[in-house]
């Protein structure tokens, strides 16, 4: 246990790196999820065409998508004998951002359009009579969904920097590389580190509130 | 047409990465040499290759990716070219690939010897049973037995020990197949007070954590030796041929044959690996 503790206080480069890196990828991969997940959320609620509804039920679907069978797609595409090989991404970051962003998207969708969907449904149009253009309309309605877009980032954080097989897979969990807290945790554990690996474990917790806290502290604003 | 689309996609998701605080962009580090190694889990689990690859990549400049799965998973990569070389512990599994050509350049570059451990109190009495086919008949009768499961050169060889002793792996006593690496499935075994086959260096990493002791040792047929591959870059165009070469050069080198010989002593008081290149196949 001592050891766990020295670590944690210690706090070596390698550790810090380990951090840094579970941070930058999945946080990279909830923002791209957002500039992708957040429209396609609004189309869903507020659109109406054909197979609406089978696509609702997908993303829905989507939203428990086991990150081990998208890590194993991911791999298969990105491979160096896989269809997109040539672009040379397996066992890099980029290629855990890719895995990560397929799990987070769903969750932001489904959350976006459920938020959306909250909203009064006449509000696009009095925005519109009151003269506000499309871009604005999309900003005022963003601002009252508030609450339920800031939980889609936090679903959509909190699945993947807790998860493990996609990151295990298409990363490789190479050390000083592709190697991030939870991937550090299967490997101290399959080392027997037991201590070790509690004590990364308390560390992606407390991470991942501390994220979560500030996102509260964001949506709780100026509504308590 | 491959160049250009792989060069937009990695510096766009560069570019993307390098906004994030914290990553320095990997593609960029991938314009440096850089390799796939599969190897098996006890190189890994055991700390062997954390302590060669700083060596070898201050040598050669070259960036060593280590893709840890068992014997099996890790042939496979090379039947497809996934990896550039490998570094496996089956030598009965081996010999397919290298006939088919898909494995080249194999060289012999340490051995060490599995152990069938178990509780301390030996209840089904594989200790004195007298004779390693004697042992595993005692355990089949009671169990339980955990087993690798993952398609590894260790279940192999637990698999050929089987049969050696004339007995049919589905019919051992509470036969369990975790299908992970040695480490975790000592691990288990540990906690279910039951018995499995282990490579000697992974059970000597993890011997703390353990509540097993070594029951039979020592028989010939516990031998346990690893070889080292290069990917044919004849038949698979990506493999990175001359990183591939460097490295099992590296494996077979004096230096690096020093440092697998003396690897764990101090921390063990015995070596887990013994050094063995320039023995030749097997």
């Amino acid at each position: 246990m001592r050891d766990a503790i020295a670590l944690l206080l210690g706090g070596d480069a390698e550790l810090y790196g380990i951090i840094g890196r579970t941070l930058a990828i999945s946080g990279m991969a909830t923002l791209v999820a957002m500039l992708v997940g957040v429209p396609l959320g609004y189309a869903l609620a507020r659109g109406r065409f054909p197979g609406r509804t089978l696509l609702l039920g997908a993303v829905n679907t989507g939203m428990g998508m086991p990150p081990v069978v998208v890590g194993l797609v991911v791999w298969l595409l990105l491979t160096r004998s896989g269809p997109l090989g040539d672009w040379g991404l397996i066992y890099t970051r980029e290629a855990m951002v890719v895995a990560q962003f397929v799990i987070a998207t769903p969750l932001v969708v489904g959350f976006t359009a459920a938020s959306i969907q909250a909203l009064p449904a006449q509000l696009p149009d009095l925005l519109a009579s009151l003269g506000a253009g499309r871009l604005r309309t999309l900003w005022i309605l963003s601002a009252e969904a508030r609450l339920g877009l800031l939980a889609a980032v936090m679903a959509g954080f909190g699945a993947i920097v807790s998860e493990v097989g996609a990151s295990m897979t298409v990363g490789g969990n190479l050390r000083g590389s592709t190697r991030v807290l939870t991937t550090a945790i299967v490997t101290e554990t399959s080392r027997g580190n037991l201590p070790v690996a509690l004590a990364l474990g308390c560390l992606l917790l407390s991470l991942a509130f501390a994220v979560n806290l500030l996102l509260t502290l964001i949506q709780q604003r100026r509504n308590g | 047409m491959a160049l250009p689309a792989r060069s937009i996609a990695a510096r766009a998701v560069a570019l993307l990465l390098a906004l994030c605080p914290g990553t320095a962009p990997s593609s960029a580090r991938a314009q440096a040499r850089d390799m796939i190694l599969a190897t098996t889990t006890s190189t890994h689990d055991s700390g062997l290759l954390d302590s060669l690859l700083p060596v070898f990549r201050a040598s050669s400049g070259i960036e060593m990716k280590v893709i840890a799965v068992g014997s099996g998973a890790a042939l496979a990569m090379a039947r497809t070219g996934d990896a550039d070389a490998v570094l496996v512990h089956a030598p009965e599994a081996e010999r397919p690939y290298v006939e088919s050509a898909d494995l080249v350049e194999g060289v012999r570059v340490m051995h060490n010897d599995f152990l069938l451990v178990g509780p301390g109190e030996d209840p089904a009495g594989a200790r004195a049973a007298g004779g390693l086919a004697a042992a595993l008949r005692k355990v089949a009768a009671l169990g339980p037995f955990i087993s690798r499961g993952d398609g590894s050169g260790t279940e192999r060889k637990e698999l050929q020990l089987w049969k050696a002793a004339g007995i049919d792996p589905l019919r051992v006593a509470r036969r369990e197949e975790t299908g992970q690496g040695m480490g975790a499935t000592l691990l288990v075994a540990s906690e279910r007070r039951g018995y499995t086959l282990t490579d000697r260096g992974t059970y000597l990493a993890l011997r703390p954590r353990l509540d097993l002791v070594p029951l039979v040792e020592g028989d010939p047929t516990l031998l346990n030796v690893y070889h080292a591959y290069v990917v044919n870059p004849a038949k698979h165009a990506k493999v990175n041929a001359a990183e591939a070469r460097a490295f099992v050069a590296f494996l077979a080198s004096e230096r690096a044959q020093v440092m697998i010989g003396s690897f764990g002593t101090s921390r063990f008081g015995q070596p887990l690996f013994f050094p063995d290149a320039g023995k030749g196949l097997p």
